[in-house]
């Protein structure tokens, strides 16, 4: 198709670097730490997932991506261009949706080229190539309530793909969805990614997501957070979600992971994490039955 | 059971004109016994709570209402009278100027403390201080100020709904989720156009709520500033001063049948000005409807 060459042709995979970036919040005495003297790279065209215990800052670190915050020290860089604000070259895709209730599918989806003023006849094309791409183009019409938690995911992937992002940022994007819808949203989501490749940051808490949809694992420690391990996950693509269970490479890079979050979980579960008591429950009695 | 949605709302109107319905047949029966609470009719329990130290004099009397009949009678008789319309126009236009007035002051106003520290520093004290006193307080400092007693009612009116729309619009445009502001400064978004496309939209909702809870309260103010003010009747003649004047004028008279004709008729005038804001409110904000 003409608008696919044409997306993909426009695609400028960016890639950011993030140096010894610490961010506190609150004053003086009450501040708190919860991002510590973090460094990792997004590479340029990858799908790089980032994984770590609820509530370990990795909100605050899309934060700084996305440019709605700056980081207390240290520096984020785009393509060698520090960070300075937020932009159109890293769109952020938020927890449960942020689709303009008030706006139709359409008028979200266009919503970037009009606060630009650029919409051209080529936008509109791109605009409707978008809608049948994820497939909403009967509920074009329609406004986010009516559209069901899988399509608001799918919307709203076309509301920032018009922007023709240089990295799109993904913060549990399917959390909230029920599993079935949520594995359909991982095929969508990495078949989408393997079409045109662009730079992908992709937030989560769930092992199987990240596994399923990731070039590059980011392990992160407990907050204050940093990375605490970086997994390459070379299967190869397109990946099926049978492979999760039945691929020996997947289970074996599932569990790598999982002992270091478990190493993680039981260091704040010592430091009196009640968050972390379940999920040291839970890998004992994972671990017991393989 | 039920196939389909259009029983569910018939069932909800009958059940609704059946209310009113058996509401009129227990007036009509309480009325024409002349006696419904009234103590001769329990004899036991007057005892009793005579025992107790309890005065029935201090009880209300149904008997002593007019019934539904013959209000619908007096009805007929008013309705042939030109003051009684001019009474309605009066208080429509009133509550209507007044209205109209609170929502293009109040709205802008509101925004504006919602979106400008520096508006929302000087103006909102000011605006808080203000706010606890009562329309009906204004009664007497309006009718000195304002040059025509007319725009005195005016000004009250305003003043019933001004600060419930204001409180709403602050309120509602500061419940914005602040993702949205996020998104849209990501993809390129100026501050007009978040003006315009988010802080807006997003508080419709609750612009209409404000102006819906503000219609009530200003048709409760005009009835009591006309009732207060003798209603302009030196303009209108005896009645055309607004219903609250003609129930008030009829109170005066001793037609107590016309009272009651001039509260439902508020009743009536209120209810419609509600369905008219809901009907408003479904036209502009569309995506609340569909949930």
């Amino acid at each position: 198709m003409n608008e696919a060459n044409l997306i993909k042709s426009s695609i400028k995979a960016g890639e950011i670097v993030v140096r010894n970036v610490t961010k506190n919040y609150g004053a003086a005495h009450f501040s708190k730490e919860v991002v510590k003297d973090c460094s990792f790279t997004i590479e340029r065209g990858k799908l790089t997932v980032m994984i770590g215990p609820s509530g370990c800052g990795k909100s605050t670190i899309i934060r700084l991506l996305a440019g709605f915050e700056q980081p207390t020290s240290g520096t984020l860089e785009l393509n060698g261009q520090p960070i300075e604000g937020p932009a159109r070259d890293r769109l952020v895709l938020f927890q449960e949706t942020a689709l303009f209730p008030w706006m139709t599918t359409y008028d979200n989806i266009l919503y970037g080229p009009r606060a630009r003023g650029e919409v051209t006849k080529e936008t509109l094309e791109l605009a409707e190539f978008l809608l049948n791409k994820v497939g909403l183009r009967d509920f074009r019409e329609k406004y986010p309530p009516q559209l069901s938690g899988g399509m608001q995911r799918r919307a709203e992937l076309a509301r920032a793909m018009i922007n023709n992002p240089q990295v799109m940022i993904l913060d549990e994007p399917f959390r909230g969805l029920d599993a079935m819808t949520k594995e359909l949203m991982w095929e969508y989501y990495s078949a989408l990614y393997e079409e045109n490749r662009r730079t992908n940051f992709f937030v989560t808490t769930d092992i199987d997501e990240a596994i399923f949809l990731a070039d590059r694992l980011l392990i992160m420690t407990n907050i204050p957070t940093q990375v605490r391990a970086v997994l390459e996950v070379d299967m190869p693509r397109p990946r099926k979600l049978a492979d999760l269970v039945e691929n020996d490479r997947s289970n074996e890079i599932k569990m790598e992971a999982l002992s270091i979050l478990h190493e993680e979980a039981m260091k704040s579960f010592s430091r009196g994490s009640k968050a972390a008591a379940d999920f040291v429950d839970a890998y004992s009695k994972r671990m017991a039955k393989t | 059971m039920r196939n389909g949605k259009p029983p569910l709302i018939d069932s909800i109107y009958w059940r609704g004109a059946i209310a009113i319905v058996v509401f009129l047949l227990l007036w009509e029966m309480g009325s024409l016994s002349k006696v419904w609470i009234k103590w001769e009719s329990f004899e036991w329990l007057r005892n009793t709570l005579t025992a107790m130290g309890f005065k029935p004099a201090y009880l209300p009397w149904v008997g002593a209402i007019p019934a539904p009949t013959e209000v619908l009678h007096a009805w007929q008789g008013v309705i042939r009278d030109p003051g009684y319309w001019q009474s309605w126009y009066m208080s429509l236009f009133r509550v209507m100027a007044g209205f109209i007035a609170a929502m293009l002051i109040g709205i802008p106003f509101g925004l504006l403390l919602a979106v400008s520290r520096t508006a929302h520093g000087v103006g909102f004290p000011v605006f808080e201080v203000l706010r606890p006193i009562p329309p009906l307080a204004w009664v007497p400092a309006s009718i000195i100020f304002w040059p025509t007693q007319e725009m005195s009612i005016a000004f009250v009116t305003f003043l019933g709904a001004f600060y419930t729309i204001v409180i709403n619009v602050v309120g509602g445009a500061r419940a914005i989720d602040l993702r949205y502001f996020q998104a849209a400064r990501s993809m390129g978004s100026s501050q007009r156009d978040i003006f315009w496309r988010i802080i807006l939209p997003g508080t419709l909702p609750s612009i209409m709520v404000g102006s819906a809870v503000g219609m009530g309260i200003t048709w409760e103010v005009v009835v009591a500033a006309e009732m207060i003010s003798g209603g302009g009747s030196q303009i209108g003649g005896t009645s055309g001063g607004g219903l609250g004047f003609f129930i008030w004028n009829s109170y005066v008279g001793g037609s107590y049948e016309q009272i009651v004709v001039g509260m439902i008729s508020i009743g009536i005038a209120g209810f419609l000005s509600s369905e008219l804001l809901r009907w408003l409110g479904h036209r502009v904000t569309p995506w609340l409807r569909l949930r």
